[in-house]
């Protein structure tokens, strides 16, 4: 039963023995303990707890989407949905050659503004450093932002991108699944969009459930042959 | 409060208690994980008589920004009673009682929860007392915890508590208002299962050593009881029928 996943709450001892703690777990003693609310995966030699609560906390190289909060003289900072606010340094979208005096910030990016972007760098010590100077980074024009819960965006993309790629090529819409919970689909016909959208809202609230690509599969094959 | 019945029998000669209960029933626990949208976490418990809720929020910004620390999160705790609570209207001000318990119940969380992961962050714990019947500190430390967890703020364990007393020269579980005012002594236990640590520990009355240590025994195996009432509560919420 030791290989088995199994739910557990903050304070549950997953197993005891040489395992190697990985993420949302502590080693207490011989003890592997879970540190949050979710499933626990036992491998050969490390022990992992999939979290199902909580904020979207920053790792470098996440693709996430933000939202332009305010602009100084040398810097925006953006929204992530996270408990901390990303730094997108005026270098990063005019270059190297960047003047304080010449460039004016808003011309480029303005308060409100939705961008992809990448997390450059972070620690404990520092807000996390975003860039957008990567190929599908950037700000995004056009689109419909959908906030779902950070924790059930792994269930959003399925394995190897199942359920995403089965979504997008059901609808015809191009979905941005930021990390940090934020989606963006933009698609040429609104029903494509309204279906996306509600498939993508569909994976937020039964994330849980076992045959969420059956279910997810099913309603938007259904409405297919409706149309 | 002064002019309590003298004459009432807090334990008659079957060990029967003046509410009904053995020596080492605690009162009726009921906790419910969430309930609150706007919140990031939430709980209600139903202790006895006591009826508590919780929101928590974070981790977030520190405001005042000079509060953060470099080094680690904070924690701010916030216990108050609402103003029927209590037979008499109770002033909504905070009161002297209300920050000490407030400071409590803090430093009775912190050894669980891992603020150490979000530096300059704040994890704020709102517990507000809607109905209070003796013993709202280990009600609410029971309550926040549930709350935490469900906001998914890594915790090393979850935290139980419960109190143990003194009453009619016995060591009984769960002290009830009338158990705590008449009785000799009340000490509230918080306690990490697994860990098997006690995060509070505090004492009103006088007991002697080997009372003490029975005191403690007690108030121990309560929180074995409140802690499996708490696992419920996530356990229904997350993994129950239909989810949330």
């Amino acid at each position: 039963m030791d290989n088995k996943r199994k739910y557990v709450i903050p304070g549950d001892v997953i197993t005891t023995g040489p395992f190697r703690p990985e993420q949302n777990v502590i080693l207490e003693g011989d003890k592997i303990i879970s540190t949050t609310i979710g499933i626990s995966e036992i491998y050969d030699d490390s022990v992992k707890v999939i979290t199902l609560t909580g904020k979207y906390i920053p790792k470098i190289d996440d693709l996430v989407i933000g939202k332009i909060n305010s602009h100084t003289s040398l810097s925006w900072e953006l929204d992530i949905n996270s408990c901390y606010v990303g730094f997108l340094p005026a270098q990063d979208v005019f270059g190297r050659d960047f003047s304080a005096h010449a460039d004016e910030l808003s011309s480029k990016l303005k308060t409100g503004d939705l961008v992809a972007a990448r997390i450059a760098n972070f620690d404990r010590t520092r807000d996390p450093l975003v860039t957008i100077s990567d190929r599908d980074l950037g700000k995004i024009d056009s689109g419909v932002l959908i906030k779902i819960s950070p924790s059930k965006v792994p269930r959003l993309i399925g394995k190897k991108g199942s359920m995403i790629q089965m979504i997008e090529m059901a609808t015809n819409a191009v979905v941005t699944i930021g990390q940090n919970g934020w989606v963006v689909v933009s698609c040429e016909s609104p029903e494509g969009l309204l279906k996306a959208k509600k498939a993508i809202e569909m994976v937020n609230e039964k994330a849980h459930v076992a045959n969420l690509t059956d279910q997810i599969k099913e309603m938007l094959e259904i409405k297919d042959n409706e149309s | 409060m002064g002019g309590r019945n003298a004459t009432m029998v807090l334990l008659d000669e079957n060990g029967i208690r003046c509410d009904g209960r053995k020596i080492d029933e605690p009162r009726r626990i009921m906790i419910k994980a969430g309930g609150l949208k706007n919140a990031d976490g939430s709980a209600y418990i139903e202790f006895g008589n006591n009826k508590i809720l919780v929101g928590v929020f974070g981790p977030r910004d520190v405001h005042p920004k000079h509060m953060s620390n470099t080094d680690t999160g904070i924690l701010r705790v916030r216990y108050h009673m609402e103003p029927f609570s209590v037979t008499e209207r109770k002033n909504p001000a905070p009161s002297r009682r209300e920050i000490e318990i407030s400071k409590v119940i803090k430093e009775a969380l912190e050894p669980a929860v891992m603020l150490e992961k979000f530096p300059r962050t704040a994890v704020d714990v709102f517990i507000e007392v809607l109905q209070a019947d003796g013993g709202t500190r280990c009600a609410a430390l029971t309550a926040a915890s549930v709350a935490l967890a469900d906001a998914g703020i890594p915790m090393r364990d979850m935290v139980a508590s419960i109190a143990a007393g003194k009453v009619a020269d016995t060591i009984v579980l769960d002290v009830n208002n009338e158990e705590d005012q008449a009785g000799q002594a009340d000490m509230p236990i918080g306690y990490m299962p697994s860990l098997k640590k006690i995060t509070l520990l505090q004492l009103d009355g006088i007991l002697t050593p080997e009372e003490y240590k029975k005191c403690v025994d007690v108030g121990v195996q309560g929180c074995k009881i409140v802690y499996e009432l708490q696992k419920k509560a996530l356990t229904d919420k997350y993994f129950g029928k239909g989810g949330d």
